[in-house]
């Protein structure tokens, strides 16, 4: 019945509505609730990606004037509140959220202390057919001019790559890992609660007060401190400024408006920038201003990964509009359309390019901003409240790129609120995924913290998860699990280059065993592991002490009582995270070897390892053998997940609990995002039957195709991993509509989320659409430019995505029927 | 006791009864219709299914087979069925899952492991095991013994039958069944038998008598055009159902597609209603329609 309507289901909606299975609307305007929204919602998503050089020209004349003045921390704020003064105000008509990073929407600022681009880069940037960011050659000249000449050899990234060990550069170079921080700051922070009750004068007050405690006499840190705390002060004062310049410049327009709606509404907005952030705010608009202008000065500061999060949004919003729907000043229309504008503000907010970059190891636009909704309150009670379904309407309607969104579905979560959310994700738009808060609560306690800030906690970016507000949980960088076994059966050679990138553990043909083949492994694995461990702690140490992020360290707390930076141990929680990819590609890989070279002896290692070698070239018989007779990942059968499960607790032994260089230690999630595509690429073929450059398998899903039972063994697989040990872990299921089709197979899949939580899952996510519309999509790109797919743990438009990514999304097991 | 052969087995399934469920089709069917989705579940014995789009040309069968049976006709393999006697050994060397053996043989203990795995589904959703086929209760001595040992362990337990058994067989499997998904064609008894082999009076008493007992039933019709769509036919279907004992009986809709004719090539067949025409939206509405006025919901699907 469903492969029949795979052929009939072609989308549904055009391409001007974005997603494509929500039903055609009968009017023809873009999607949103009202004209306001409307107009606010095509400029942000027609708006082409562009450079803005603003940030940097202003940056090299301060540190061109001022380098060698300050301390390092005095530096940065100065910088910072140098910045705010000066930078381009961005109003735009219609906005009730004020505030860009750039000059206007969609305009990214460089950060060359941390990665300095070339001529070439931006030449690339300016030309690429994906993920392009427009800048005219007048700026490129400008840039070559005053900007190049100062960073070169002063970046971080440089800083990094002068310093690391030999084994480090060719195991990186291998593709065996990645390493975050040598583009952008350490980052995937989320906030809690803080700053709804606190402005920036309070914070300056706190401020004050450390600084007079200081004790000179017996703290050999007295002074390092005061520094920090000294920056953090004119950081507070930096985001005033800016505020108060949006407020001079709302005051500006609204003298020239004639409409005297708008005359009114840039008088508001002057109030709420006059009020917010310097004081805690007093409704739900200067709320939502309030957590927009921090937003932005954080990432204004520094460019950090996954730009930020304002965590549980719907709880910390939720007793502002109690309090005014109470009072009569907010009406829930009102409510809806602020969220909206604040959606908006986070889609103009397109991720910084990299530099170098080929748009291999990530291409997308997604600065993996993630609202998390639903979930529990601190004190373990359900956080739902009415403006979380209002969220799930604003995602619904909207389905615009970013922010991203989860809901977050505890025991106590009313099937209500999963079932609104399961609707959302059956239009296909990829949002939004959903969590556990019951496993990761137990996540974050088993790494220490305690029981209110773990509940507080949640999911940052994609699938890792922190305690918000409280810690710093540093993504150090994908580890590609399935490359280590490749050069484990290549006795530590990379069959690609040839070179030496592991040690030697043996000739696999030599084994007698598997579990000879499987300890090769893990002296591979614990080496690698090692290698990239060493770099990440000396990478630590270069943004405490080079980069740090004296606003950031505001609002997280703990930072001011300690008088340290976000990233020098100033936070509650100090984590680093490696993420390890590829879990179905190795778990199969090893299962067929296991079967086949060691048990069965339906092959020999020779055999498999030649086969391998040219690419299964010739070796059909031997390849469908190995693809239709082993027993593969995430069918609930044992053989497989046994293997899983030990790479699993090989991968935690060989991680988790390393010490790192703040006093903490290093955990492992299981995400992948889309690097399991570029690690594919550096790849030869694998022993389950993956030809090379293929992508490899993402976070814990099974293996493309491998899951041939269901969802329900699926999750059966999944959960033989005891996910509370990692810091999270990732599974895409795919699902076509004709799944979904009625509300009762809804409520169906909000069970099937329901018994996967309950046998203890992460977090899972579905991708509703049918392989004939990405196909069409393919083939006519440009009928279906809003074509918005989930994957790996966010979600990207299809045409945005290269060729390989677009593959991928294809040939994902379809649930079709099973 | 007679053993049934299973052809599949289908998780989430979430058509065949209320939840999510895990579905058991047993081979074997006392009809055979014209349309059927599902031929291999007819034969009660094993047959060779081979998808030449998957074949690779090794000729490891054509090696394998002790028979001599298989043999390599340019990239793809013919079977000589006089030779063939299923012994399967084609379908185990075949690196390719081309050629395939349709039924196998699971034990009650090992039925009742695989069933037990979804019990988390069950649980969360109201689910359970839906017996289907094919005819599960041709096979009543085996079905009855799994159907205790899962009301023992609170399983919802669905039974999807033709309805043609003898009576006191579907009388006695109703004392363990939960819910019967009850499958109606026509009510006209000589237009049965043109299309499914057999005339209908025993799935009609059969039905009554069923209902007579209490047992929760709902109707499932498969819609063919030009064969069962007409007014006069629905209009009669509905006054049958309309006029049995107990609660009003829910009706499913089941619309014919065409997909099936890919597993009729599987088997070496020819599927003789592959021409036949799916009933249209309209076609489904005027069903709906006729139903209702007996005060009958129905509804397309499930």
């Amino acid at each position: 019945m469903e492969s029949n309507d795979k052929v009939k289901s072609l989308p549904e909606r055009g391409s001007a509505c974005e997603g494509n299975f929500y039903p055609e609307k009968n009017h023809k305007t873009e999607p949103g609730m009202n004209p306001r929204i409307q107009r606010l919602r095509k400029l942000s998503v027609e708006a082409n990606p562009s450079l803005s050089i603003e940030r940097a020209l202003h940056e090299t004349a301060f540190y061109k004037e001022n380098y060698g003045q300050y301390s390092t921390p005095m530096l940065r704020a100065l910088n910072f509140l140098d910045h705010c003064q000066k930078k381009t105000i961005y109003l735009g008509a219609d906005e009730l959220i004020v505030g860009e990073r750039g000059p206007m929407p969609k305009a990214v600022p460089t950060f060359p202390e941390l990665t300095c681009h070339s001529v070439q880069d931006f030449h690339v940037l300016n030309t690429r057919e994906q993920q392009r960011y427009t800048i005219s050659q007048e700026d490129i000249d400008t840039y070559a001019k005053e900007v190049i000449p100062y960073w070169q050899g002063k970046t971080i990234r440089e800083r990094i790559f002068s310093h690391v060990p030999q084994e480090w550069k060719a195991a990186y170079e291998a593709g065996l890992f990645t390493e975050f921080m040598e583009q952008r700051a350490p980052g995937h922070t989320a906030l809690d609660g803080q700053i709804y009750r606190k402005g920036m004068v309070d914070f300056k007050k706190q401020i004050a007060a450390e600084i007079a405690a200081l004790d000179y006499l017996n703290d050999p840190a007295a002074t390092d401190k005061a520094e920090e705390l000294k920056a953090m002060d004119i950081s507070c004062d930096a985001v005033i400024v800016f505020a108060e310049r949006h407020a001079d410049h709302a005051e500006e327009l609204a003298k020239e408006e004639t409409d005297p709606q708008r005359v009114a509404e840039l008088q508001k907005i002057a109030e709420v920038c006059r009020w917010v952030p310097a004081n805690a705010p007093r409704t739900f608009h200067e709320a939502i201003q309030m957590y927009w202008f921090v937003h932005l000065g954080t990432i204004t500061e520094l460019n950090g990964w996954d730009a930020m999060n304002p965590g549980h949004f719907d709880q910390h919003l939720a007793p502002f509009y109690a309090a005014e729907i109470a009072a009569g000043t907010l009406t829930r229309e009102q409510a809806k359309e602020l969220l909206c504008c604040f959606w908006i503000k986070v889609n103009n907010h397109t991720a910084p390019p990299k530099v170098g970059i080929t748009a291999r190891e990530s291409g997308t636009y997604n600065d993996f901003t993630n609202i998390n909704i639903g979930g529990i309150n601190s004190d373990g009670k359900d956080g739902v409240s009415e403006v979380s379904y209002i969220m799930l309407e604003v995602i619904e309607e909207l389905h615009v790129l970013q922010p991203g969104s989860s809901v977050h579905i505890s025991s106590k979560t009313p099937d209500q609120f999963l079932n609104a959310a399961c609707k959302v994700i059956r239009q296909g738009h990829g949002y939004p995924s959903i969590f556990n808060p019951d496993i990761y609560t137990v996540e974050l306690m088993r790494q220490g913290k305690s029981l209110q800030d773990a509940r507080e906690g949640g999911c940052s970016g994609c699938i890792e998860v922190g305690a918000f507000g409280k810690e710093a949980y540093i993504l150090t960088g994908y580890l590609n699990v399935p490359k280590i076994l490749e050069i484990t059966l290549n006795n530590g050679i990379d069959p690609l280059s040839g070179k030496t990138v592991g040690i030697k553990s043996g000739d696999p043909c030599g084994f007698e065993s598997y579990t000879e083949l499987y300890e090769a492994f893990l002296k591979q694995l614990n080496f690698i592991v090692d290698t990239k461990v060493r770099v990440s702690n000396y990478i630590d140490r270069m943004f405490a002490k080079y980069a740090p992020a004296p606003f950031l360290s505001v609002v997280i707390e703990d930072c001011i009582s300690k008088g340290k930076d976000y990233y020098d141990a100033g936070p509650r929680y100090n984590t680093n995270y490696i993420q390890c990819t590829g879990l179905g590609t190795v778990t199969d890989s090893l299962a067929t070897l296991k079967k086949h070279a060691f048990e069965s002896r339906t092959f020999s290692m020779e055999q498999i390892l030649g086969a391998v070698a040219k690419n299964f070239a010739g070796e059909e018989f031997l390849r469908q053998t190995i693809i239709n007779k082993t027993p593969f990942f995430g069918n609930d059968d044992d053989y497989a997940d046994d293997i899983a499960l030990q790479v699993y607790q090989d991968l935690l032994a060989a991680i988790d609990g390393k010490p790192n260089v703040k006093g903490e230690t290093f955990h492992l999630n299981m995400l992948s995002t889309t690097c399991h595509i570029y690690f594919g690429k550096v790849m030869g073929a694998t022993p389950n039957g993956r030809f090379a450059g293929k992508s490899i398998s993402d976070g814990t899903s099974p293996s493309h195709g491998a899951d041939t039972h269901g969802p329900s063994a699926v999750i059966r697989s999944l959960t033989k991993l005891d996910h509370s040990m990692s810091g999270g872990t990732l599974l895409n299921q795919r699902f076509l509509p004709s799944l979904l089709k009625r509300d009762e197979d809804i409520v169906k899949l909000g069970q099937l989320v329901r018994s996967y939580f309950i046998l203890g899952g992460h977090h899972i996510q579905f991708n509703i659409i049918d392989t004939a519309t990405l196909h069409a999509a393919q083939e006519s790109p440009e009928d279906y430019k809003d074509l918005l797919v989930r994957m790996a743990g966010y979600s990207d438009y299809f045409n945005d995505m290269n060729a390989d990514l677009q593959q991928e999304v294809i040939e994902r097991t379809e649930n079709e029927a099973f | 006791m007679q053993q049934p052969l299973i052809f599949d087995i289908k998780r989430y399934a979430i058509n065949d009864g209320p939840g999510i469920r895990i579905t058991i089709f047993f081979k074997g069917c006392p009809l055979s219709c014209l349309w059927c989705h599902n031929p291999e579940s007819i034969s009660d014995k094993p047959q060779k299914m081979y998808s030449p789009d998957k074949c690779i040309g090794c000729g490891e069968c054509v090696k394998a087979c002790p028979n001599h049976a298989c043999k390599l006709i340019g990239d793809g393999i013919s079977t000589d069925s006089d030779r063939c006697d299923l012994n399967g050994q084609c379908a185990v060397v075949c690196p390719a899952l081309a050629t395939e053996i349709s039924g196998y043989y699971k034990t009650i203990p090992e039925l009742l492991k695989i069933i037990g795995k979804e019990r988390t589904l069950f649980d969360q959703s109201g689910g359970g095991v839906t017996f289907s086929g094919g005819e599960p209760l041709l096979y009543p001595n085996y079905l009855i013994e799994i159907l205790d040992k899962c009301g023992k362990s609170q399983i919802h337990r669905t039974i999807d039958t033709c309805g043609l058994v003898k009576e006191e067989i579907l009388l006695g499997v109703a004392k363990r069944t939960d819910l019967f998904l009850y499958d109606l064609k026509l009510t006209d008894s000589d237009k049965h038998k043109q299309y499914t082999g057999t005339g209908n009076k025993l799935i009609l008493s059969n039905l009554t008598a069923l209902a007579k007992t209490g047992a929760d039933i709902q109707i499932r019709i498969p819609l063919i055009k030009g064969i069962n769509t007409d007014q006069k036919d629905l209009s009669a279907m509905a006054a049958f159902i309309a006029g049995l004992a107990g609660e009003k009986k829910s009706v499913s809709l089941l619309p014919y597609h065409a997909t099936a004719t890919h597993k009729y090539q599987k088997l070496g067949e020819h599927y003789l209603a592959g021409n036949l025409k799916e009933p249209g939206t309209t076609d489904l509405q005027q069903a709906i329609n006729c139903f209702s006025a007996h005060d009958l919901l129905a509804t397309v699907g499930g």
